[in-house]
C-alpha cells in the first residue's frame, strides 16, 4: 500500500523501535505531527524549547546506550535545535534529528522560514542528509539510524522538504543497509592487541586512562575484569566516570583541570599508559609538551583519527573497546607472563602517598553551605544510584568530584562542548528512559536559567526529577578564572536580579525549597526524595567564594597542580 | 567519492574548520556515474597529513582515498593562457616557446594567442616564467590530477 511521507515516517519510527521523539511543532512538519497524531506507538514529548528536545534526546541516549530522536520544524525550529546537536556530536553520542524544510520547489528562494539546516549542521553532525525522494525516505531514515549508532557514534540530521511528506510511495522498512563507503571498525588488529599487552605486563608503573569510549563501546564490564586482573592504578575522565567504579581503591579519581593530585601525578610519573575509549583532550593533558614525559602509550579508541591526534603513540589499536579489551582479557589467559608485583608494590605505595594529601579536603565547619557538602550529602542520601545530569561551571566539577558513580550511563554532563543549560532537559530524558529511577540534575543559578522553561514540560508529564541547584549568585566558573587571572576584576560574572526559585518552581506547579544552613542539608535531601512523585526545586544558597581545587593552570604540565 | 551534492562542501568544510589548507582541488565524475574523482593538494607536516587522510576517511561519501605521495605517481594539470602577441617577432617568439613547451595555440587574434598547456605545475610556471608577466592578459588553470604509476589503481572493486 502506498503511504504518504509522513505516514512514512511515523512507520519507520515504529519499525525502528523509537519509543520517544522529543520535538515541537511547526508549519513544515505538520503533516507529520498529522501522522503522529494518528498512531499510538511512539510517544511524542512536547518540550517548550528546540534545544531542549535535542538535549532531552541526548539525555535518554546517554543514560540507556540507544539513539535519541527529534523532531523539529524548519528555520528557527532547526536552528533553535543547533546547540544540543553539537553537544551531542562533541561527546559522540548516538542521536537522530528530523528537521522540517521548504517544500523542495522553495529551496534557495529565501521562503518563510527556510535555512540551509543541512549546510548549517554540517561541521557538527556525524553525517546529514536532505531528503529529495519519497521513495528514498525510508531507506535514508534507515541509513540515519545506522550511521548515528555504528562506530564513533555521533548525531545524524535527517533534512525533510514539506512536499516529500505529502507526497506518496511504497512502504517497506529496510532491514538492513549497505553504504560501500562507511565500514566502521570493530575488532581490534590482534597483533597490536598481543604487543600492547606485552607492554603492559612489561609495566613498573603503569597507568589505566579510560573515557567516554568505555561508556559508548559498553566495555565497563570487561575493563573491570581487565584492570582488576592487572591490579593497575586507573583513572576517569569527566566523559568516562561510572566507567570504573569510583569507589574502588584501584580508582584514583577523574584526571585533568580538576582532576585529583594522585590520578595527575600517577599520570604524570607513569611508565605505561593504556588509554581506552578517551581522546587526550587538553582538558586532561595539561601542556601538551609535559604529558606523560616517561611514558609508553598504548591507545585504543574506534576512531582512528583519534589516534595520534594530540599525542604520539607507541601502540595504536583501532576497534570497539569492548572487543578489544575481551581480545586483551584473552591474550592475557594465554601468556605466562605476570605483573611485576615488586614494582607494583612500590608504585602503589608512592600513589598512596599522594592520595593521602587528600586533595579534595574542604571546609566541614563553614557557616555557610559548601557546595561540596551538597554533593557529597546527594551521594549519601541517594545511595550513589541516582542518574545525575548536571550543567556547566564550577558545580559540574563538584558533581563529579563528590558524586562516585559506580556504573555507567548515571552521569550525563556536556564534556566537549561544555553546554549551560544542558542538565535540566537531559534530565529529562533520562526520567522518560528510567520512568522508576531516581534523576538528579545538579545545576547552578546561571545554567538553571538558560532552560528554566522546561519546568512546564516536566509538570506536563510528571517528572519527578530533583533539581539541585548550587546558588552561588555568581557564574562560579568564570568567577573562579577572573580571581585566579585577572586579578579579582569580576567583569559580569555575577548575577543580579535572581528569581525566586522557590515561588518560580511553584508557579510552575512543582515543590520548591530554600536551604541555607548547612546543618539542613541532608534533612532537606531526605524530604525531597520522599516527595517520589514530584520535581523538586532545591535551591541551596551555598558559599559565593568557593573555587574547584585541584585545578591546573594554563600551560602547566599535570604534576603542576594548585592544591588549594 | 559518492557523486552527490553535498560531497564536495563536506570535504571543503572539513578543510577549513580544522584549519588545513587546499593548494589546488579537482573534482569530476568517472566512468562510473555513481563516483567523482577528486584530486586535493595541501601542504604539511607527516602528522598533520596523517589527521587530514583518517578526517576525510571518516566523511561518509569518501568511497577510497589515497595519499599519492607516498609511492610513484604523476601530477599532470592543464592551462589555458591568453598572451599579448603583437607584431611578427612577438608571434614568433611565442611560437618557439610553445613549441619548447610542447604546448598548442588554440586561439588567435589579431593581438593574441591563446595558448593550451599540459604538465606538472613546475612546467606550466616556467613557461609563465619564460613568457614574461607583462605579456600574460589571462590565465587559467585546472589544478593538478594525480594517479598512481604502475598497475596500482583506485578503483572501487
Ligand atoms: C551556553 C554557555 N555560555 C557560556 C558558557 C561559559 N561558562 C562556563 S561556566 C559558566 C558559569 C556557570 O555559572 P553557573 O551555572 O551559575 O554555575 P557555577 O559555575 O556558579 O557553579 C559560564 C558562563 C558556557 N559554558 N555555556
Amino acid at each position: 500500500m502506498e503511504l504518504t511521507g509522513a505516514d512514512i515516517f511515523a512507520r519507520c519510527l515504529v519499525d525502528e523501535g523509537v519509543e520517544y521523539v522529543f520535538g515541537y511543532p511547526g508549519g513544515a512538519v505538520l503533516h507529520i505531527y498529522d501522522a503522529l497524531y494518528r498512531q499510538d506507538k511512539v510517544e511524542h514529548v512536547l518540550v517548550r524549547h528546540e534545544q531542549a528536545a535535542t538535549h532531552a534526546a541526548d539525555g535518554y541516549a546517554r543514560s540507556t546506550g540507544r539513539p535519541g530522536v527529534v523532531l523539529v520544524t524548519s528555520g528557527p525550529g532547526a536552528t533553535n535545535a543547533v546547540t544540543g546537536i553539537a553537544t551531542a556530536y562533541m561527546d559522540s553520542i548516538p542521536m537522530v534529528v528530523f528537521t522540517g524544510q521548504v517544500p523542495t520547489s522553495l529551496i534557495g528562494n529565501d521562503a518563510f522560514q527556510e535555512v540551509d539546516s543541512v549546510g548549517i549542521t554540517r561541521p557538527c553532525v556525524k553525517h546529514n542528509f536532505l531528503v529529495k525522494d519519497v521513495t528514498k525516505l525510508a531507506e535514508t531514515i534507515k541509513k540515519a539510524f545506522y550511521i548515528a549508532t555504528t562506530g564513533r557514534p555521533g548525531p545524524v540530521v535527517v533534512d525533510i522538504p514539506k512536499d516529500i511528506t505529502a507526497e506518496k510511495a511504497e512502504y517497506a522498512y529496510p532491514e538492513t543497509v549497505e553504504i560501500r563507503s562507511y565500514n566502521p571498525v570493530t575488532k581490534g588488529n590482534l597483533r597490536q592487541v598481543r604487543k600492547a599487552v606485552d607492554l603492559m605486563l612489561s609495566a613498573q608503573r603503569p597507568m589505566i586512562y579510560t573515557g567516554g569510549g568505555v561508556i559508548l563501546g559498553r566495555g565497563a564490564d570487561s575493563l573491570n575484569k581487565l584492570v582488576k586482573q592487572l591490579g593497575y592504578p586507573i583513572t576517569n575522565t569527566l566523559m568516562g566516570l561510572g566507567g570504573y567504579p569510583a569507589t574502588d581503591r584501584q580508582n584514583l579519581g577523574m584526571l585533568g583541570m580538576h582532576g585529583t593530585y594522585e590520578a595527575n601525578m600517577a599520570m604524570h610519573h607513569c611508565d605505561v599508559l593504556i588509554a581506552i575509549g578517551a581522546r587526550f583532550d587538553d582538558r586532561v593533558t595539561g601542556n601538551i609538551e609535559k604529558f606523560c614525559p616517561t611514558a609508553k602509550i598504548v591507545h585504543v579508541d574506534i576512531d582512528p583519527a583519534s589516534i595520534a591526534k594530540n599525542v604520539k603513540v607507541d601502540v595504536p589499536i583501532v576497534g570497539n573497546v569492548d572487543n578489544v579489551l575481551k581480545d586483551m582479557l584473552r591474550v592475557m589467559a594465554e601468556t605466562d607472563k605476570k605483573p611485576d608485583a615488586k614494582a607494583a608494590k612500590e608504585w602503589w605505595a608512592q600513589i598512596e602517598e599522594w592520595r593521602g594529601i587528600d586533595c579534595l579536603k574542604f571546609d566541614r565547619d563553614s557557616g555557610t553551605i559548601k557546595p561540596q557538602y551538597v554533593v557529597e550529602q546527594l551521594y549519601k542520601v541517594t545511595k550513589g544510584d541516582a542518574f545525575v545530569t548536571s550543567d556547566v561551571g564550577q558545580h559540574q566539577m563538584f558533581a563529579a568530584q563528590y558524586y562516585k558513580f559506580d556504573k555507567p550511563y548515571r552521569w550525563i554532563n556536556s564534556g566537549g562542548l561544555g553546554t549551560m543549560g544542558f542538565g535540566l532537559p537531559a534530565a529529562m530524558g533520562a526520567q522518560f528512559a528510567h520512568p522508576d529511577e531516581l534523576v538528579c540534575c545538579i545545576t547552578g543559578e546561571g545554567s538553571i536559567q538558560m532552560n528554566i522553561q522546561e519546568l512546564a514540560t516536566c509538570l506536563q508529564y510528571g517528572l519527578p526529577i530533583k533539581v539541585i541547584n548550587l546558588n552561588n549568585r555568581f557564574l562560579g566558573m568564570v568567577r573562579q578564572w577572573q580571581e585566579f587571572f585577572y586579578q579579582g576584576r569580576y567583569s559580569m560574572s555575577y548575577m543580579e536580579s535572581l528569581p525566586d526559585f522557590v515561588k518560580l518552581a511553584e508557579s510552575y506547579g512543582h515543590v520548591g525549597m530554600k536551604i541555607e544552613d548547612p546543618a539542613d542539608v541532608e534533612g532537606a535531601l531526605q524530604e525531597a526524595m520522599k516527595l517520589e512523585d514530584r520535581l523538586v526545586f532545591m535551591d541551596f544558597i551555598t558559599d559565593r567564594q568557593e573555587n574547584v581545587y585541584p585545578m591546573i593552570p594554563a600551560g602547566a604540565g599535570l604534576n603542576e597542580m594548585i592544591l588549594v | 567519492m559518492e557523486n552527490e551534492s553535498g560531497a564536495l562542501s563536506r570535504v571543503a568544510g572539513l578543510f577549513s574548520a580544522r584549519g588545513y589548507n587546499i593548494e589546488s582541488l579537482t573534482v569530476a565524475p568517472t566512468e562510473d556515474p555513481s563516483l567523482s574523482r577528486l584530486t586535493l593538494v595541501t601542504r604539511g607536516s607527516d602528522e598533520i597529513i596523517e589527521q587530514i587522510t583518517k578526517q576525510l576517511n571518516k566523511l561518509i561519501e569518501v568511497v577510497k582515498l589515497i595519499d599519492l605521495t607516498e609511492g610513484p605517481h604523476i601530477e599532470r594539470e592543464l592551462m589555458l593562457v591568453k598572451v599579448k602577441a603583437i607584431g611578427h617577432d612577438e608571434r614568433a617568439e611565442i611560437d618557439r616557446l610553445n613549441g619548447i613547451f610542447r604546448g598548442n595555440i588554440i586561439d588567435v587574434t589579431a593581438r593574441t594567442y591563446t595558448i593550451e598547456l599540459t604538465g606538472t605545475s613546475d612546467k606550466l610556471e616556467a613557461f609563465i616564467v619564460a613568457i614574461g608577466a607583462e605579456k600574460i592578459l589571462e590565465t587559467v588553470r585546472s589544478g593538478v590530477s594525480g594517479i598512481a604509476r604502475g598497475e596500482k589503481s583506485l578503483a572501487v572493486k
